[in-house]
């Protein structure tokens, strides 16, 4: 029988509050299935199950803020028989106080919080999707489904009677986060980064001239949702380049370096508001351009919603961040730990460049590595800032 | 369609890209990248509703005079004959 536990989602992460179950007892699971939703300081993450087996028993109610590494529930390898019906697993020595119940008139961060209080009626997941849409919180609405659950009907009738929705700060209302805490979960891991990680810092301004050139000239040619970004052409760049310097790409973990096998790209979102998430890319370096484009768009939209996966927070095995078109020249970023690196890049922006012997102005980008010196050295971080410049010279070959 | 109709529709399109912003009110000239603190990538998603909507081509080099709600307004009009 395993255990399904309540997962770590970064450095940052101690505990969790169960919101939802999306699987019930008796029914099958496999892996990369998503068994429970779980409400973070990055919003409500779905969370993956990484076995294959029979729901056995939930052993956490929905609403409880239980720690890292408490059992949620039991999972039923084939043929094994279910668990003896013991009584039930109550984690209650480890069950953090939960927080009272919140007032439906708390103004509402998003539908997925307040969380229902133990024994309130539980919310469909299409109920919650369309609240998420609506901008609708779901305390303190009726429900009429089985049991007094929220349907979406219920959701429905509370989008269409303002009355019956509490005002809510408009920054506040449909993003599904709460800014304060994620700001703390940024504190966290930041601090602790500086505390544990001797960063070493280099930097080198690129011309883009090639790049920005094919870019516009693959645009032209597309109707804009098949349009690039140059994100996206970043973001494989640095997949590339990783595959000549894997001492780049994995964590640092109990005193020892431990290069990853995939290269799954942390990509920073900003949030409008204030905060951001570096959720992953998986395999980044084996997806083209068009899927690269395409995942960007979903984490961006999916981040911001505040409903990303649980293994694209714990997965990435480098962290990119770009300033994009509205930025200054160069930005040196704070390693998201366990990883070891983090590369940054500026706003390009028209310079002077000396090319074949004559000053011309050219589209310059400032790229910088920041990395941890416990896993690698400066002379082999610049080298893989020059890998990244070589493979930007030739975007066909992205 | 009329200006006043196609404004609307630029409007809508900016308040589904940053749903926590009020894009009505900010003003017709202002850029709105830095009014409403949006990305390339809330732009593009801008350019497809609008592409989408109003089946009207864009191509990326006239990005920039889509970027105040009085330029896409003008633009747009002038592509529909508005």
């Amino acid at each position: 029988m395993g255990e399904f536990r309540m997962p770590s989602l970064g450095a940052d992460m101690e505990a969790g509050t169960l919101i939802e179950w999306l699987k019930k007892p008796g029914e099958a699971v496999k892996r990369g299935d998503i068994i429970a939703v779980v409400e973070t300081q990055k919003g409500a993450i779905e969370i993956e199950i990484f076995e294959t087996g029979v729901v056995d028993r939930l052993l956490v109610e929905p609403g409880l803020k239980v720690p890292v590494g408490t059992p949620l529930a039991l999972i039923r390898g084939a043929g094994e028989a279910p668990a003896k019906a013991a009584p039930p697993v109550r984690p209650a020595a480890v069950v953090l106080p939960v927080p009272a119940p919140a007032p439906a008139i708390k103004p509402a961060i998003g539908p997925i919080m307040p969380p229902p209080p133990a024994g309130a009626a539980r919310v469909s997941p299409a109920a919650r999707k369309l609240a998420a849409e609506r901008g609708v919180a779901v305390a303190g609405i009726k429900g009429t489904g089985p049991s007094g659950a929220v349907i979406s009907a219920d959701i429905e009738r509370a989008a269409g009677a303002p009355a019956a929705a509490p005002a809510a700060p408009a920054a506040a209302k449909r993003t599904g986060l709460d800014l304060a805490e994620m700001r703390r979960a940024i504190a966290a891991a930041m601090a602790r980064s500086k505390r544990e990680i001797p960063h070493y810092y280099l930097s080198h301004a690129i011309d883009m001239k090639a790049t920005l050139d094919w870019l516009a000239a693959t645009n032209a040619e597309r109707q804009p949702p098949q349009r690039l970004l140059l994100a996206a052409l970043l973001l494989k760049a640095v997949a590339l380049a990783l595959e000549q310097f894997p001492e780049f790409n994995g964590f640092y973990t109990d005193g020892a370096f431990r290069p990853s096998e995939g290269i799954h790209v942390g990509t920073a979102i900003a949030i409008r508001g204030g905060g951001l998430v570096a959720p992953a890319i998986r395999d980044a370096d084996e997806k083209t351009l068009d899927e690269l484009m395409a995942s960007l768009r979903d984490l961006v939209a999916r981040t911001r919603a505040g409903r990303l996966r649980s293994s694209e927070l714990f997965e990435p095995t480098i962290t990119v961040s770009s300033l994009g078109e509205r930025g200054v020249e160069s930005l040196y970023g704070v390693i998201y730990p366990p990883q070891v690196a983090i590369v940054g890049f500026g706003t390009p922006a028209p310079a002077p460049r000396a090319v074949d012997g004559r000053v011309e102005i050219r589209p310059i980008m400032t790229a910088t590595l920041a990395a941890d010196h416990r896993a690698s050295d400066g002379h082999r971080g610049a080298l893989f800032l020059l890998e990244i410049e070589r493979v930007l010279q030739q975007p066909e070959a992205l | 369609m009329t200006r006043a109709e196609i404004r609307q529709i630029v409007v809508d399109a900016l308040g589904n890209i940053a749903p926590e912003t009020d894009p009505g009110a900010i003003p017709e000239t202002a850029d709105v990248r830095e009014a409403l603190d949006i990305d390339s990538m809330d732009v593009l998603n801008f350019i497809i509703a609008l592409h989408e909507r109003l089946k009207v081509e864009i191509p990326e080099i006239d990005y920039p005079k889509l970027l105040t709600v009085a330029g896409a307004t003008g633009y747009l009009a002038a592509k529909l004959g508005a």
